[in-house]
């Protein structure tokens, strides 16, 4: 039993916990067929509902989990796993009617019906059902209430309300300006740009999956990996100092993490060329700037003129580019998350004198 | 005798006044229980049968509503008992907890805050599985992303109001991003550059602690009583009032943009 518990612990270490989740994420979809198949998805549902009984018997797992505010976030994972599961079911039955030249269920059988008493009724039970289930909530879980605000004394770790938590996690790989105010905008205002980015005129009012294979797969990136599963990280398995604790290890406030990070100045200056770094920060950072304004700039149009050619052609200017400066900002995380993993990668560009790093 | 009564009152002129057509058991009176109720009216009369289906909806959005109706009933019932002000506040949740016997307003307040959270994400989620964001229905999505941005920041204020420990580390670290905002968070990149020494005039700093983004959302340098009684203005007026006029807009769209999506495609063996 140890053993494994050291096992899990070794896992869930971010190095290794997101890249298996992410290969687990991209295989899980290139079979959904599969794994959709009621009997499958019974039994991962079970295996990980034993996980979690499991776990809870251990005194570190069920003192974090227990936590009356984290209690929404296993609601939550166990509800994103289901709706998930829910909607590629239902996709991969319509893929395979649709390879058979039949119409999505959605189409078969549609008649219209009254919503008096049809509609109505089912929005009823639905408010009476959560409404009782919100009441017993409430009865069986108080709601946390610790000691007085201090603005003296800092709980270690301070963490954010536990939606904000993958971003908090993300400021592991970035600085505050990027973490906290630019990647935030740009969620909100890449989210706000999907229904003209997604030129596919397929897949409304059904679920598809094989109609809409890059928009659902970039979606379900960033929604199941980038938001839920980072919230999971940064509230499970991050202690005091923000250090990385295994789900069954005691948040030991004094764990000592070597401050090992260098920036791409010092790998190209000091590893690299064997001279010390300029004292001109622009020359100092001139490698890491070329690098992020080829990324930025650089990359979209070069793209275009290759390996994206018709994609480019078919979005036009505008949309390409607005869909490129997205993509390119979301998939920043995983690139320096990589970095950081292979090189101990801390700042691509690190002008520390103008608070600008990357 | 029963029938007596029941004609007698759903002839009289009282009930006459409020419902204007009989037991809805007819087409007729089907459609005009919707039509003419005020509520009612936000739905077509009638609706495709898949979209009832609890595998197509999830029935998310309309839970999200129905949570959001939750929060304002019990959050008003906590106004009156609860004062924004630094020497009141924690005791006033205190007493919520010890004095009121069964008193569940602030459990239910809180875990249905936090259930709201995660039945918008799923809303979402089904919205963008089903296309439904497809064209002509655009708009409603990123009216739909708005009010997303709005749940999480009503959740956000609120999460201070309690005046503990808890609420206010976890306001000091969620706002601590604010002073790095470019140009106007004085810890922000170009901040510096915000200075009439710049252009080779005095040397003045324009963004500091005490004027930066981060001072005009916490009305302070650090959060403090001005922050509690900004964030309970906010979390009880401005976010609600802002978040009820986009959600009559988003509905209002739902059926501007055609109802409940619905699949539209040819699926002849041609076009496959």
């Amino acid at each position: 039993m140890e053993s494994v518990r050291h096992l899990i612990d070794w896992l869930a270490s971010p190095i290794r916990f997101l890249p298996l989740v992410c290969v687990i994420f991209f295989l899980a979809l290139r079979g959904y067929r599969t794994i959709t198949r009621p009997r499958v998805a019974l039994a991962i549902l079970l295996g990980a509902i034993i996980f979690y009984v499991l776990s809870l018997l251990d005194h570190n797992f069920r003192h974090i989990v227990a936590k009356p505010d984290n209690v929404p976030i296993t609601i939550m994972l166990f509800l994103s796993g289901f709706c998930t599961y829910l909607a590629l079911r239902q996709a991969a039955i319509n893929d395979e009617r649709m390879e058979r030249g039949l119409a999505p269920l959605e189409k078969e059988g549609s008649e219209t019906i009254f919503v008096w008493p049809d509609l109505v009724y089912i929005e009823f039970l639905a408010a009476v059902l959560v409404g009782i289930l919100l009441t017993i909530w409430s009865i069986e879980l108080k709601a946390p209430l610790e000691q007085p605000a201090s603005p003296f004394r800092a709980p270690n770790p301070s963490k954010a309300p536990w939606y904000f938590l993958g971003l908090q996690e993300m400021l592991v790989y970035f600085d505050p300006w990027l973490a906290g105010v630019v990647f935030p905008t740009l969620i909100i205002t890449g989210l706000m740009s999907i229904p003209y980015m997604d030129m596919n005129p397929r897949g409304t009012g059904y679920y598809s999956f094989k109609q809409r294979r890059m928009a659902i797969t970039l979606y379900l990136f960033g929604f199941l990996f980038l938001w839920v599963t980072l919230i999971t990280l940064g509230t499970f398995f991050r202690g005091p100092n923000w250090n990385f604790f295994g789900p069954y290890e005691y948040w030991d406030v004094h764990k000592v993490q070597p401050l090992v990070n260098i920036n791409l100045s010092e790998i190209i200056y000091i590893k690299i060329l064997g001279t010390g770094l300029p004292s001109n920060w622009f020359l100092r950072e001139i490698w890491g700037l070329l690098f992020i304004a080829f990324y930025v700039f650089g990359l979209p149009p070069l793209l275009a003129k290759t390996a994206l050619k018709n994609f480019a052609a078919k979005m036009g200017f505008i949309r390409y580019n607005v869909f490129m400066l997205h993509f390119l900002m979301m998939m920043l995380l995983p690139i320096k998350m990589i970095c950081r993993w292979l090189f101990n990668l801390k700042y691509f560009v690190a002008v520390t004198e103008f608070f600008f790093n990357i | 005798m029963w029938q007596k009564i029941k004609t007698h009152i759903s002839e009289s002129q009282v009930w006459k006044s409020v419902i204007r057509h009989g037991y809805p058991d007819t087409r007729r009176n089907r459609t005009l229980v919707v039509l003419s109720n005020f509520f009612l009216h936000l739905h077509p009369t009638k609706v495709p049968s898949h979209s009832l289906k609890l595998s197509y909806t999830w029935c998310m959005g309309g839970l999200t509503f129905f949570l959001f109706l939750v929060e304002t009933l019990t959050g008003v019932l906590l106004m009156f008992y609860y004062r924004p002000v630094g020497e009141y506040a924690y005791n006033d949740i205190l007493a919520l907890r010890e004095h009121v016997p069964l008193g569940i307003m602030r459990e239910i307040h809180r875990w249905g805050a936090h259930a709201m959270v995660i039945t918008v994400w799923l809303h979402m989620l089904r919205v963008f599985l089903t296309g439904s964001y497809k064209p002509p229905r655009e708009f409603n999505w990123g009216i739909g992303v708005v009010l997303l941005t709005l749940t999480l920041l009503l959740s956000f204020t609120g999460y201070l109001l309690p005046w503990d420990q808890l609420a206010i580390w976890a306001i000091t670290v969620g706002s601590n991003m604010a002073r790095a905002t470019p140009f106007v968070g004085h810890e922000g990149p170009g901040a510096k550059l915000l200075n009439p020494g710049m252009l080779g005039l005095e040397d003045v700093p324009l963004i500091h602690a005490t004027d930066d983004a981060r001072f005009v959302l916490l009305g302070g340098p650090f959060v403090g009583e001005a922050t509690l009684l900004r964030f309970y203005v906010l979390h009880c007026v401005f976010i609600p009032l802002a978040a009820a006029t986009l959600m009559a807009v988003h509905f209002w769209r739902v059926r501007k943009d055609g109802g409940i999506s619905t699949p539209t495609d040819d699926f002849s063996q041609k076009a496959l």
